[in-house]
Protein backbone atom coordinates (compact mmCIF):
# COMPACT_ATOMS: atom_id res chain seq x y z
CA UNK A 1 0.00 0.00 0.00
CA UNK A 2 2.62 2.54 0.69
CA UNK A 3 4.11 1.75 -2.69
CA UNK A 4 1.34 2.80 -3.93
CA UNK A 5 0.65 5.50 -2.01
CA UNK A 6 4.21 7.03 -3.44
CA UNK A 7 3.00 6.62 -6.79
CA UNK A 8 0.25 9.10 -6.21
CA UNK A 9 2.97 11.60 -4.54
CA UNK A 10 5.90 10.82 -6.89
CA UNK A 11 2.79 12.10 -9.67
CA UNK A 12 2.12 15.10 -7.06
CA UNK A 13 5.81 15.93 -7.02
CA UNK A 14 8.70 13.96 -8.51
CA UNK A 15 6.63 13.32 -11.66
CA UNK A 16 4.22 16.07 -11.70
CA UNK A 17 3.38 16.69 -15.27
CA UNK A 18 3.38 20.33 -15.62
CA UNK A 19 6.01 21.80 -13.72
CA UNK A 20 8.74 18.84 -13.82
CA UNK A 21 8.07 16.77 -17.04
CA UNK A 22 6.74 19.81 -18.80
CA UNK A 23 4.55 17.34 -20.84
CA UNK A 24 0.86 18.28 -22.18
CA UNK A 25 1.79 22.09 -22.65
CA UNK A 26 -0.94 22.51 -25.16
CA UNK A 27 -4.04 21.58 -22.86
CA UNK A 28 -1.80 23.28 -19.57
CA UNK A 29 -1.72 27.47 -21.71
CA UNK A 30 -4.83 26.93 -23.91
CA UNK A 31 -7.42 26.15 -21.12
CA UNK A 32 -6.29 27.16 -18.36
CA UNK A 33 -7.97 31.16 -18.27
CA UNK A 34 -9.59 30.53 -15.10
CA UNK A 35 -9.54 27.45 -11.97
CA UNK A 36 -12.82 25.72 -13.14
CA UNK A 37 -11.27 25.25 -16.96
CA UNK A 38 -8.17 24.06 -15.53
CA UNK A 39 -10.01 21.63 -12.36
CA UNK A 40 -12.22 20.58 -15.62
CA UNK A 41 -9.65 19.44 -17.86
CA UNK A 42 -7.35 17.73 -15.10
CA UNK A 43 -10.22 15.74 -14.11
CA UNK A 44 -10.76 14.87 -17.99
CA UNK A 45 -7.58 14.01 -18.08
CA UNK A 46 -7.14 12.25 -15.27
CA UNK A 47 -10.33 10.21 -16.18
CA UNK A 48 -8.72 9.01 -19.66
CA UNK A 49 -5.31 8.71 -17.78
CA UNK A 50 -6.51 6.08 -15.41
CA UNK A 51 -8.60 3.95 -17.53
CA UNK A 52 -5.82 3.73 -20.94
CA UNK A 53 -2.95 2.86 -18.12
CA UNK A 54 -5.44 -0.08 -16.47
CA UNK A 55 -6.14 -1.40 -20.02
CA UNK A 56 -2.76 -0.94 -21.63
CA UNK A 57 -1.28 -2.56 -18.60
CA UNK A 58 -3.33 -5.65 -19.03
CA UNK A 59 -2.89 -5.90 -23.15
CA UNK A 60 1.18 -4.97 -22.66
CA UNK A 61 2.66 -8.21 -22.90
CA UNK A 62 0.38 -9.34 -25.72
CA UNK A 63 1.06 -6.48 -27.46
CA UNK A 64 3.93 -7.14 -30.71
CA UNK A 65 6.51 -4.28 -29.86
CA UNK A 66 6.39 -2.98 -33.97
CA UNK A 67 2.66 -2.38 -33.35
CA UNK A 68 2.64 -1.16 -29.84
CA UNK A 69 2.16 2.88 -30.14
CA UNK A 70 -0.74 2.28 -32.71
CA UNK A 71 -2.76 -0.08 -30.48
CA UNK A 72 -1.85 2.11 -27.16
CA UNK A 73 -3.42 5.40 -29.03
CA UNK A 74 -6.41 3.67 -30.01
CA UNK A 75 -7.01 2.34 -27.28
CA UNK A 76 -6.59 5.95 -25.61
CA UNK A 77 -8.57 8.01 -28.34
CA UNK A 78 -11.45 5.65 -27.35
CA UNK A 79 -11.32 6.77 -24.28
CA UNK A 80 -11.23 10.05 -25.17
CA UNK A 81 -14.13 9.46 -27.40
CA UNK A 82 -16.42 7.77 -24.70
CA UNK A 83 -15.42 11.06 -22.61
CA UNK A 84 -16.29 13.13 -25.43
CA UNK A 85 -19.57 11.71 -25.95
CA UNK A 86 -20.78 11.29 -22.13
CA UNK A 87 -20.16 15.31 -21.41
CA UNK A 88 -21.87 16.11 -24.08
CA UNK A 89 -24.75 14.12 -23.14
CA UNK A 90 -24.48 14.53 -19.14
CA UNK A 91 -22.58 17.86 -18.68
CA UNK A 92 -23.62 19.81 -21.86
CA UNK A 93 -22.34 23.38 -20.18
CA UNK A 94 -18.85 22.26 -19.34
CA UNK A 95 -18.81 20.45 -22.53
CA UNK A 96 -19.35 23.81 -24.39
CA UNK A 97 -15.98 25.65 -22.55
CA UNK A 98 -13.59 22.67 -22.45
CA UNK A 99 -15.37 20.75 -26.06
CA UNK A 100 -12.72 22.10 -28.00
CA UNK A 101 -9.76 20.59 -26.02
CA UNK A 102 -11.13 17.25 -25.41
CA UNK A 103 -10.09 15.86 -28.25
CA UNK A 104 -6.26 16.82 -27.80
CA UNK A 105 -6.32 14.84 -24.70
CA UNK A 106 -5.24 12.07 -27.27
CA UNK A 107 -2.39 13.51 -28.59
CA UNK A 108 -1.67 14.79 -25.26
CA UNK A 109 1.62 13.40 -24.20
CA UNK A 110 1.23 12.69 -20.35
CA UNK A 111 -1.18 10.08 -21.51
CA UNK A 112 0.61 7.95 -24.12
CA UNK A 113 4.37 9.24 -22.00
CA UNK A 114 2.76 7.37 -18.84
CA UNK A 115 1.42 4.20 -20.84
CA UNK A 116 4.86 4.09 -22.55
CA UNK A 117 7.10 4.70 -19.31
CA UNK A 118 4.68 2.84 -16.87
CA UNK A 119 1.79 1.02 -17.63
CA UNK A 120 3.45 -1.01 -20.60
CA UNK A 121 5.79 -2.42 -17.71
CA UNK A 122 3.93 -2.35 -14.65
CA UNK A 123 0.73 -3.80 -13.29
CA UNK A 124 -2.43 -3.38 -13.32
CA UNK A 125 -2.87 -2.01 -9.73
CA UNK A 126 0.66 -0.04 -10.37
CA UNK A 127 -0.42 1.39 -13.50
CA UNK A 128 -4.33 2.84 -11.99
CA UNK A 129 -2.16 4.19 -8.95
CA UNK A 130 0.48 6.13 -11.34
CA UNK A 131 -2.76 7.34 -13.66
CA UNK A 132 -4.27 9.03 -10.11
CA UNK A 133 -1.02 10.13 -9.05
CA UNK A 134 -0.04 11.44 -12.25
CA UNK A 135 -3.57 12.72 -13.11
CA UNK A 136 -4.21 14.81 -9.80
CA UNK A 137 -0.46 16.12 -10.01
CA UNK A 138 -2.03 17.63 -13.27
CA UNK A 139 -5.18 18.60 -12.27
CA UNK A 140 -3.63 20.49 -9.08
CA UNK A 141 -1.05 22.32 -11.82
CA UNK A 142 -4.19 23.35 -13.74
CA UNK A 143 -6.07 24.39 -11.16
CA UNK A 144 -3.18 26.80 -9.69
CA UNK A 145 -2.25 27.91 -13.07
CA UNK A 146 -5.97 28.63 -13.90
CA UNK A 147 -6.35 30.30 -10.23
CA UNK A 148 -3.40 32.92 -10.86
CA UNK A 149 -4.40 33.46 -14.30
CA UNK A 150 -8.15 34.07 -13.44
CA UNK A 151 -7.11 36.68 -10.13
CA UNK A 152 -4.85 38.61 -12.42
CA UNK A 153 -6.51 38.46 -15.75
CA UNK A 154 -10.28 38.71 -14.55
CA UNK A 155 -9.95 39.79 -10.78
CA UNK A 156 -11.67 36.66 -9.57
CA UNK A 157 -11.39 33.44 -8.26
CA UNK A 158 -13.53 29.98 -9.12
CA UNK A 159 -16.33 32.47 -10.93
CA UNK A 160 -16.27 34.75 -7.47
CA UNK A 161 -15.82 37.99 -8.76
CA UNK A 162 -14.04 40.58 -6.04
CA UNK A 163 -12.69 43.70 -7.74
CA UNK A 164 -16.44 44.70 -9.11
CA UNK A 165 -16.55 44.99 -13.11
CA UNK A 166 -14.40 43.43 -15.71
CA UNK A 167 -10.61 45.34 -15.18
CA UNK A 168 -8.53 42.62 -15.09
CA UNK A 169 -4.84 42.34 -16.37
CA UNK A 170 -6.37 40.77 -19.72
CA UNK A 171 -2.14 40.04 -21.20
CA UNK A 172 -2.64 37.18 -18.30
CA UNK A 173 -5.86 35.53 -20.03
CA UNK A 174 -4.17 35.15 -22.99
CA UNK A 175 -1.31 33.66 -24.30
CA UNK A 176 1.41 35.63 -23.05
CA UNK A 177 -0.03 35.53 -19.64
CA UNK A 178 -0.06 31.74 -19.71
CA UNK A 179 3.53 31.45 -20.48
CA UNK A 180 4.40 33.77 -18.01
CA UNK A 181 2.47 32.24 -14.91
CA UNK A 182 3.51 28.97 -15.97
CA UNK A 183 7.20 29.78 -15.93
CA UNK A 184 7.13 31.57 -12.60
CA UNK A 185 5.05 28.69 -10.91
CA UNK A 186 7.35 26.44 -11.98
CA UNK A 187 10.51 28.55 -10.67
CA UNK A 188 8.04 28.12 -7.60
CA UNK A 189 7.29 24.92 -7.67
CA UNK A 190 11.35 23.32 -8.27
CA UNK A 191 12.55 25.71 -5.31
CA UNK A 192 9.99 24.28 -2.69
CA UNK A 193 10.25 20.55 -3.64
CA UNK A 194 13.23 20.38 -5.92
CA UNK A 195 16.24 18.68 -3.56
CA UNK A 196 19.77 19.23 -4.90
CA UNK B 1 7.61 -8.13 -22.39
CA UNK B 2 6.18 -7.56 -25.53
CA UNK B 3 5.64 -10.61 -27.85
CA UNK B 4 7.81 -10.71 -30.69
CA UNK B 5 6.51 -8.80 -33.87
CA UNK B 6 5.35 -10.85 -36.57
CA UNK B 7 2.66 -10.39 -39.27
CA UNK B 8 0.11 -12.72 -38.11
CA UNK B 9 0.56 -11.36 -34.77
CA UNK B 10 0.53 -7.55 -35.10
CA UNK B 11 -2.35 -8.04 -38.09
CA UNK B 12 -4.42 -9.92 -35.11
CA UNK B 13 -3.58 -7.52 -31.86
CA UNK B 14 -4.58 -4.20 -34.08
CA UNK B 15 -7.32 -5.66 -36.00
CA UNK B 16 -8.65 -6.73 -32.41
CA UNK B 17 -8.17 -3.75 -30.86
CA UNK B 18 -9.64 -1.75 -33.16
CA UNK B 19 -12.73 -3.77 -33.38
CA UNK B 20 -13.14 -3.66 -30.15
CA UNK B 21 -12.88 -0.12 -29.81
CA UNK B 22 -15.32 0.72 -32.57
CA UNK B 23 -17.76 -1.82 -30.77
CA UNK B 24 -17.12 0.35 -27.49
CA UNK B 25 -17.61 3.75 -28.97
CA UNK B 26 -21.10 2.67 -31.25
CA UNK B 27 -22.19 1.06 -28.39
CA UNK B 28 -21.43 4.47 -26.52
CA UNK B 29 -22.83 6.53 -29.34
CA UNK B 30 -26.33 4.49 -29.23
CA UNK B 31 -26.73 5.16 -25.47
CA UNK B 32 -25.65 8.52 -25.59
CA UNK B 33 -27.44 9.67 -28.59
CA UNK B 34 -30.55 10.49 -27.24
CA UNK B 35 -29.48 12.65 -23.94
CA UNK B 36 -27.43 14.64 -26.79
CA UNK B 37 -30.23 15.38 -29.03
CA UNK B 38 -32.43 16.13 -26.02
CA UNK B 39 -29.82 18.69 -24.53
CA UNK B 40 -29.31 20.50 -27.75
CA UNK B 41 -33.10 20.76 -28.01
CA UNK B 42 -33.52 22.23 -24.39
CA UNK B 43 -30.21 24.49 -26.10
CA UNK B 44 -32.12 25.83 -28.63
CA UNK B 45 -35.50 26.23 -26.32
CA UNK B 46 -34.00 28.00 -23.96
CA UNK B 47 -31.90 30.28 -26.55
CA UNK B 48 -35.31 31.14 -28.71
CA UNK B 49 -37.25 31.68 -25.26
CA UNK B 50 -34.43 34.33 -24.31
CA UNK B 51 -34.71 36.41 -27.08
CA UNK B 52 -38.47 36.27 -27.82
CA UNK B 53 -41.38 36.78 -25.91
CA UNK B 54 -43.39 34.32 -24.27
CA UNK B 55 -44.67 32.25 -26.90
CA UNK B 56 -46.85 28.84 -27.24
CA UNK B 57 -45.08 27.14 -30.15
CA UNK B 58 -42.33 27.49 -32.00
CA UNK B 59 -41.95 25.92 -35.82
CA UNK B 60 -38.44 25.62 -37.64
CA UNK B 61 -38.43 27.21 -41.26
CA UNK B 62 -35.86 28.38 -43.61
CA UNK B 63 -36.02 31.51 -45.70
CA UNK B 64 -33.02 32.69 -48.37
CA UNK B 65 -31.65 36.02 -48.01
CA UNK B 66 -28.72 37.31 -50.08
CA UNK B 67 -27.56 34.04 -51.18
CA UNK B 68 -27.32 32.21 -47.94
CA UNK B 69 -30.31 30.32 -46.29
CA UNK B 70 -31.67 31.28 -42.68
CA UNK B 71 -32.88 28.86 -40.40
CA UNK B 72 -35.65 30.80 -38.24
CA UNK B 73 -37.71 29.73 -35.69
CA UNK B 74 -41.43 31.35 -35.98
CA UNK B 75 -42.60 32.00 -32.51
CA UNK B 76 -46.62 31.79 -32.14
CA UNK B 77 -48.86 32.74 -29.46
CA UNK B 78 -52.77 32.02 -29.56
CA UNK B 79 -52.40 31.79 -33.40
CA UNK B 80 -50.44 34.92 -34.29
CA UNK B 81 -46.88 35.26 -34.77
CA UNK B 82 -45.40 37.40 -32.59
CA UNK B 83 -41.73 36.94 -33.43
CA UNK B 84 -38.97 35.16 -35.31
CA UNK B 85 -35.89 33.68 -33.73
CA UNK B 86 -33.31 33.63 -36.64
CA UNK B 87 -29.91 31.77 -36.47
CA UNK B 88 -27.08 34.14 -37.86
CA UNK B 89 -23.95 33.26 -38.12
CA UNK B 90 -20.83 35.01 -39.60
CA UNK B 91 -16.76 34.89 -38.95
CA UNK B 92 -15.87 36.43 -35.87
CA UNK B 93 -12.60 37.33 -34.45
CA UNK B 94 -11.38 33.59 -33.99
CA UNK B 95 -13.93 31.68 -35.73
CA UNK B 96 -18.23 31.28 -36.67
CA UNK B 97 -19.50 33.30 -34.42
CA UNK B 98 -23.82 32.46 -34.17
CA UNK B 99 -26.12 34.01 -32.76
CA UNK B 100 -29.77 33.82 -31.93
CA UNK B 101 -31.82 37.18 -32.90
CA UNK B 102 -35.15 37.57 -31.75
CA UNK B 103 -36.89 40.00 -34.26
CA UNK B 104 -40.41 40.69 -33.89
CA UNK B 105 -42.98 41.21 -36.49
CA UNK B 106 -42.71 44.70 -36.96
CA UNK B 107 -38.63 44.05 -37.61
CA UNK B 108 -37.75 45.76 -34.27
CA UNK B 109 -34.43 43.11 -32.50
CA UNK B 110 -36.41 42.12 -29.23
CA UNK B 111 -33.38 40.38 -28.05
CA UNK B 112 -30.40 38.51 -28.88
CA UNK B 113 -28.08 35.71 -27.62
CA UNK B 114 -24.99 33.96 -28.42
CA UNK B 115 -25.16 30.35 -29.57
CA UNK B 116 -21.34 29.30 -30.06
CA UNK B 117 -18.24 31.20 -30.60
CA UNK B 118 -14.28 31.38 -30.45
CA UNK B 119 -13.74 34.89 -29.65
CA UNK B 120 -10.29 35.38 -27.15
CA UNK B 121 -11.75 34.64 -23.88
CA UNK B 122 -11.61 38.37 -21.65
CA UNK B 123 -12.04 40.54 -25.01
CA UNK B 124 -14.25 39.02 -27.40
CA UNK B 125 -15.63 36.42 -25.49
CA UNK B 126 -17.29 39.25 -23.31
CA UNK B 127 -19.83 39.63 -26.20
CA UNK B 128 -21.30 36.54 -24.27
CA UNK B 129 -20.90 38.27 -20.43
CA UNK B 130 -20.84 42.11 -21.12
CA UNK B 131 -24.26 43.16 -19.45
CA UNK B 132 -23.88 46.62 -21.19
CA UNK B 133 -23.03 45.27 -24.55
CA UNK B 134 -25.94 42.80 -24.38
CA UNK B 135 -28.50 44.98 -23.29
CA UNK B 136 -27.97 47.42 -25.70
CA UNK B 137 -29.62 44.81 -28.41
CA UNK B 138 -32.86 44.85 -26.51
CA UNK B 139 -36.00 46.74 -28.77
CA UNK B 140 -32.89 47.80 -30.97
CA UNK B 141 -34.95 49.13 -33.78
CA UNK B 142 -32.82 48.86 -36.70
CA UNK B 143 -35.13 51.62 -38.67
CA UNK B 144 -34.54 54.43 -36.32
CA UNK B 145 -30.66 53.49 -35.19
CA UNK B 146 -27.75 52.10 -37.57
CA UNK B 147 -26.57 48.87 -37.03
CA UNK B 148 -22.78 49.60 -37.07
CA UNK B 149 -20.41 50.34 -34.18
CA UNK B 150 -20.03 53.65 -33.08
CA UNK B 151 -16.04 53.76 -34.52
CA UNK B 152 -17.58 53.20 -38.27
CA UNK B 153 -20.63 56.02 -37.47
CA UNK B 154 -23.31 53.32 -36.48
CA UNK B 155 -25.09 53.18 -32.95
CA UNK B 156 -23.38 50.27 -31.34
CA UNK B 157 -21.43 50.27 -28.53
CA UNK B 158 -18.65 48.47 -28.84
CA UNK B 159 -17.03 45.99 -26.75
CA UNK B 160 -13.68 47.67 -25.13
CA UNK B 161 -10.77 46.29 -27.39
CA UNK B 162 -12.86 43.80 -29.06
CA UNK B 163 -13.89 45.69 -32.00
CA UNK B 164 -13.88 43.52 -34.97
CA UNK B 165 -15.93 40.61 -32.42
CA UNK B 166 -18.58 43.82 -31.84
CA UNK B 167 -18.72 44.75 -35.63
CA UNK B 168 -18.84 40.95 -36.06
CA UNK B 169 -21.85 40.62 -33.74
CA UNK B 170 -23.75 44.02 -35.42
CA UNK B 171 -23.44 42.10 -38.74
CA UNK B 172 -25.03 38.83 -37.64
CA UNK B 173 -28.06 41.06 -36.11
CA UNK B 174 -27.86 43.20 -39.42
CA UNK B 175 -28.48 39.88 -41.77
CA UNK B 176 -30.61 38.40 -39.36
CA UNK B 177 -32.90 41.81 -39.93
CA UNK B 178 -32.53 41.78 -43.48
CA UNK B 179 -33.43 38.17 -43.34
CA UNK B 180 -36.52 38.63 -41.55
CA UNK B 181 -38.14 41.65 -43.84
CA UNK B 182 -37.62 38.77 -47.06
CA UNK B 183 -40.29 36.42 -44.79
CA UNK B 184 -43.66 36.31 -45.63
CA UNK B 185 -45.93 37.49 -42.71
CA UNK B 186 -49.12 36.31 -42.81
Amino acid sequence: MSKNFKLITDGLVKNNPTFVLLLGMCPTLATTTSAVNGLSMGLATLFVLVLSNVVISLIAPVVPDKVHIPVYIVVIATFVTLLQLLMQAFTPAMYETLGLFIPLIVVNCIVLGRAEAFASKNGVLASAFDGIGVGIGFTCSLTVLGLVREILGSGSAFGWNFIGGNDGMLAFVMAPGAFLCLGYLMVLFNKLFKKN
Amino acid sequence: MAAVSNLKNMVLVLGTTCLLCSAVLGGAYALTKEPIDAAAVAKTNKAVGSVLPAFDETSYESVEADGKTYHYYKAVKGGETIGYAVESSVVGFGGPLSLMVGITPDGVVYNTSVLSHAETPGLGAKCNTDVKFMAQWEGFDPSSKILTVKKDGGDVDAITASTITSRAYALAVQNAVNAVKLIDHE
